[in-house]
């Protein structure tokens, strides 16, 4: 009997269990958390759970009784330190002192936010946003919170200030590039952003260079940007990426790029006996071109999971799901499907300022992916053809009199 | 607590009792019933938790919303007259007995 150790307890972890037990496997599986609870959806922190609208119980992925039904040993509020593979069969050492012996082993340790690097860091009122214990952090300080400055216009800093708006909050986002969400987004979508924040009463400042936090008795009071100029702040909320935890990937010698576990198409790290899914993982995808890709998000951690547990027993089928995502700030929907890496051409369908509009990517001519907001439609016709591997022809794409799955060839 | 019966596309039954409040996907996902994904945790983005509503109960659960309707039209199994996304259907005392039908596709 092979027994499996997950390291790991969010998204990915519970998938790699519960896509093992689905496929019939029979062997021991443990799943070890670092987190004081068992494995939850991160999605909500930044939206309902911050608005009184979703409790802790409600975050679960599972209720308890299913694992012990599916023989799932979950192990929360423990961190796996040192992992041996030199013998017959691996070893795991824990912070409690326990060890923990396995035939193969999953990585789906995640990632952890990226640290802001300036004085004041360290200041009471500072925030970052991954798990319940931050979420929670930022929810105990939010009502009497009149400014917020959020740090990093990426999703999750634009999920968390336009929730603090809608409360009423005075909320600034401090972008260092030139548009917001640069990396995951075309400069059309990036635009509509800034515009539909700044419309909502949120100042966006682009360009933005932050010299220091500044503090009175060891609590944020605002950012001083480059010039002096001081944005007053009752608390700051940093969203400037992550970094993938590859610390136990490092360890055991796993072919690692700062920090991002490589895999490849089964998921297979560089050692056989060891899978890895989810946030911490750099991996090819068929849409991404020849760049190996890192995908920070649920589908991806589900998706790749599953292949996971498939390799885990011995089933070889290769990771071609096609990305999808979404952000949901105050009333903006925006959904993402497939992969927009190396396009050379986009096409926008609707117009931006409606507030309902996609903006859809080529490469040499093949449809690769969408941004849609508010245009589920769009989203949904393009998240089919691109699973069927079809396309949409891109000089009449942006014919709104003509439904997007219409348009639909191979 | 409402009951709510789950008929995968195979024939099988399961009837859970839901929390007031949860979402029909909720229930089967906590409890692990098969074919239902939702992936994207009950925010409406994924339609990977698409249900036939029981002909009994079509009229108390009433029309899927604008943006439900959208999303109902590109998923994976094709739609039927009572089609919803059960992420979008709270539970509570009157829909006590609800019989859904799981629809075979999801992703």
């Amino acid at each position: 009997m092979t027994d499996v150790l997950i390291v790991g307890a969010g998204q990915a972890g519970m998938q790699i269990a519960v896509s093992l037990r689905d496929g019939g496997f029979d062997g021991r599986i443990e799943l070890v958390g670092e987190e004081p609870h068992g494995p939850y959806q991160r999605p909500p922190l930044s939206k309902a759970f911050l608005h009184g609208a979703a409790d802790i119980e409600s975050l679960e992925l599972r209720a308890p009784a299913f694992y012990v039904d599916n023989k799932i040993v979950v192990v929360p509020d423990e961190k796996v330190l040192k992992v041996d593979l030199s013998g017959d069969r691996g070893l795991a050492t824990t912070d409690t002192g326990r060890e923990i012996h396995f035939d193969k082993m999953a990585l789906a340790t995640g990632s952890t936010p990226r640290r802001l690097p300036i004085e004041g860091a360290e200041l009471d009122g500072v925030l970052y946003l991954r798990g319940i214990a931050d979420a929670l952090e930022l929810k105990k300080r939010w009502d009497a919170a009149a400014s917020v400055v959020v740090i990093g216009g990426g999703f999750i800093g634009l999920e968390v200030a336009a929730g603090a708006r809608m409360d009423g909050k005075q909320v600034t986002v401090l972008e260092a590039m030139d548009r917001l969400i640069a990396r995951a987004v075309s400069p059309e979508t990036s635009e509509f952003y800034r515009a539909a924040h700044e419309r909502r009463g949120t100042s966006v400042r682009l360009g933005a260079t932050i010299t220091r936090l500044v503090g009175e008795g060891g609590k944020v009071t605002g950012v001083e940007l480059e010039g002096g100029e001081i944005i007053p702040a009752d608390i700051v909320m940093v969203g400037i990426g992550v970094i993938a935890r590859g610390e136990l990937a490092d360890q055991l010698g796993l072919e690692t790029v700062n920090g991002a576990i490589v895999v490849n198409e089964f998921a297979e790290t560089s050692d056989p006996r060891v899978v890895a899914a989810g946030d911490a993982v750099l991996l090819p995808h068929p849409l991404g071109g020849d760049a190996q890709v890192r995908l920070e998000s649920v589908q991806n951690a589900v998706d790749q999971a599953k292949t996971a547990a498939k390799t885990l027993a011995g089933v070889r089928e290769p990771y071609r799901a096609v990305p999808w995502f979404w952000s949901d700030q105050g009333d903006l929907k925006l959904q993402i499907a497939g992969l927009s890496t190396g396009y050379d051409q986009t096409v926008v369908r609707g117009t931006p300022d409606d507030e309902s509009f996609s903006v859809l990517y080529y490469r040499d001519g093949r449809l690769i992916a969408c941004d849609s907001v508010n245009a589920v439609g769009d989203y949904m016709a393009v998240r089919k053809a691109l699973g069927s591997g079809s396309t949409i022809p891109a000089d009449q794409a942006a014919n709104l009199e003509t439904p997007l799955k219409t348009l639909v060839v191979e | 607590m409402p009951k709510v019966t789950y008929i995968q596309p195979d024939g099988a039954e399961i009837t859970l009792d839901a929390r007031d409040g949860d979402s029909v996907m909720e229930t089967a996902v906590k409890n692990g019933v098969r074919g239902i994904v939702a992936e994207c945790g009950g925010a409406c983005a994924c339609a990977t938790c698409h249900v036939f509503v029981d002909e009994a109960f079509a009229d108390k659960v009433g029309e899927p919303g604008d943006l439900e309707d959208d999303m109902l039209d590109g998923a994976a199994t094709d739609r039927e007259p009572t089609s919803r996304l059960s992420c979008q259907v709270k539970m509570s005392a009157d829909l006590d007995g609800l019989v859904v039908r799981i629809a075979p596709e999801q992703v």
